[in-house]
């Protein structure tokens, strides 16, 4: 490295006057590097800027166009609930997914097995077929199974099982791998002072396990705010129902659906700052 | 100490097997206690495993380890309750990265001693005074150099009020000068009085503090003495090759 930057400053006579360069900016430099406007410019997020750039674009129509504000005034009252349903199957799917990580790591055979044809079930069958599934069969068993009327579970209900279901299958993975990402040494450290294998999952592996698997865990979150999308055809009322039934009423599906677009584009943007600022703030109170 | 015929580690005939590695091919030891026992050996001999076998990481395949007198085994539901009496100190320090210094050495008084934050802090401030790095209190292990969190490492295990300590190779992994404040606190702890069982290179160490020393090498105690003898007058073969590699450097 420094050989190599020796190097390079030796070709420096050649293309450059080294003293009244390094003056100019202020400061030593090694070689060819990219003066700082250069290189600002070439970190700077473009992609976000086109991004924030097409959203205001779709403000400014929704502004001015009587088709598209319609689009939007109608589209907009699925919001709630596509939030609720992701909010609330993403917290179940949370604790689905705690559990069934920590039986994936289990040495109980019953449990480590359980957790295994959960994940595989799940993960052997798309989404969509789990929602109806889940929705127009193992609900309905479900409920008779307590002795309620079926018709009395309402679909978003229903719904929030169903992503939650899925959802938990895959945070389960997330959370062995990051259970097994500490090093044996911890757990046999806990161990060999007295603690219960409880108590070191408890307060030293989980600790740790999460905080190197939260960039995951909200990956997931805003799939799953994308894949609530798919409730849609249980005729929940979220935000992709709606949008559908505005474009079948009026017949505006480009209106409906580009308003529709923009909306999940926007509430994902929102949610992947907030989980960037999580992670810098994170790592900063790391060191 | 009086007890001076009172084992506090008892281990007959044990056998350990890593699939087809036999590690442990029929040790017996006696540590009575407040004696310091020093194992060396090539790497591989089985030193590591014996040792782990003391509280129960490694699970024997055959024999009984018996501490305090109470038998380890599977079934034995207060196992949690004996490695609580032996401290461990492991090679690569394996502290808590998420805890400080202090949090480290407090964590296991709260939920296995069961002591108020109060007495838990009180205790790990005087251990931590005890290694000579009082200072270091709030610092992660992060920003502790090896010597430091190794140290810390044994207060940790100190604060526990154990009745046998446990070393497995505590200075194989720091830098040279790092080594000395390691051993000293070693030291100091041996001529506390405290029972311990060092796997270590330290051959130094080894005269200074070991009552006895045992030499390990394929899975088996081949010869057992004190220091002087042991480290002057080797009886074995295997022995003598060992330590003339050893010294050699």
């Amino acid at each position: 490295m420094i050989l190599h930057s020796v190097s390079q400053s030796k070709e420096f006579p050649l293309a450059l006057d080294p003293i009244a360069e390094s003056a100019k900016r202020g400061a030593p430099s090694l070689g060819r590097q990219q003066d700082p406007l250069t290189g600002r410019l070439s970190g700077f997020p473009w992609w976000l800027v086109a991004i924030i750039l097409i959203l205001i674009w779709g403000a400014y129509f929704v502004l001015t166009t009587t088709d598209y504000r319609e689009a939007f005034d109608f589209i907009i009252r699925g919001v709630q609930v596509t939030v609720e349903t992701t909010i609330y199957a993403y917290v179940i799917a949370l604790v689905i997914g705690l559990v069934m990580g920590l039986g994936r790591v289990s040495r109980n055979l019953i449990f480590r097995n359980s957790a295994r044809f959960y994940v595989e079930v799940v993960r052997g069958i798309p989404i969509l077929v789990l929602i109806f599934y889940v929705a127009f069969v193992a609900s309905v068993d479900a409920a008779r199974a307590v002795g309620l009327d079926p018709r009395g579970i309402p679909m978003q209900a229903r719904a929030v099982a169903a992503l939650a279901i899925t959802y938990g299958a895959f945070l389960a993975e997330i959370f062995r791998a990051g259970i097994q990402s500490i090093g044996r040494g911890q757990m046999e450290a806990a161990r060999s002072l007295g603690m219960s294998y409880g108590q070191a999952m408890r307060y030293i592996i989980l600790p740790q396990a999460v905080r190197n698997v939260l960039p995951a865990l909200g990956n997931d979150f805003i799939s799953m705010l994308k894949d609530s999308s798919l409730i849609s055809v249980l005729a929940v009322r979220d935000i992709t129902q709606v949008a559908r039934l505005h474009a079948g009423s009026t017949f505006r599906f480009r209106e409906a659906y580009t308003v529709l677009a923009l909306l999940y584009l926007s509430m994902t943007l929102v949610l992947s700052s907030l989980l960037q600022w999580v992670e810098r703030r994170l790592h900063v109170s790391q060191k | 100490m009086s007890a001076k015929n009172n084992p506090i580690i008892e281990i007959k005939n044990l056998y350990k097997y890593f699939g087809a590695v036999e590690a442990l091919r029929g040790v017996d030891l006696t540590v009575e206690a407040g004696k310091v026992i020093v194992v060396v050996g090539p790497s591989g001999s089985g030193k590591s495993t014996l040792l782990r076998c003391i509280n129960h990481l490694e699970v024997e395949t055959a024999g009984e380890v018996w501490v305090d007198g109470q038998r380890l085994n599977e079934k034995n539901k207060n196992i949690n309750e004996i490695r609580a009496e032996i401290g461990m100190v492991f090679q690569l320090f394996n502290l808590f990265p998420h805890l400080t210094a202090l949090g480290n050495i407090i964590l296991a008084q709260r939920v296995v001693r069961n002591r108020s934050i109060a007495e838990a802090r009180q205790i790990g401030l005087r251990q931590l005074e005890r290694v000579g790095i009082s200072e270091k209190a709030d610092v992660f292990p992060g920003q502790l150099s090896g010597g430091q969190q190794q140290r810390v490492a044994i207060a940790r295990a100190l604060a526990m009020d154990p009745k046998i300590m446990l070393f497995d190779e505590p200075t194989s992994a720091l830098d040279p000068e790092m080594i000395k404040e390691v051993l000293d606190v070693m030291l100091a702890l041996a001529k506390e009085g405290m029972t311990m069982v060092v796997v270590t290179h330290e051959m130094g160490f080894a005269r200074a503090a070991a009552d006895r020393v045992i030499f390990m090498d394929y899975g088996l105690i081949v010869e057992e003495d004190t220091p002087e003898e042991l480290f002057n007058q080797p009886k074995h073969e295997r022995t003598k090759l060992f330590l003339s590699q050893i010294l050699q450097h």
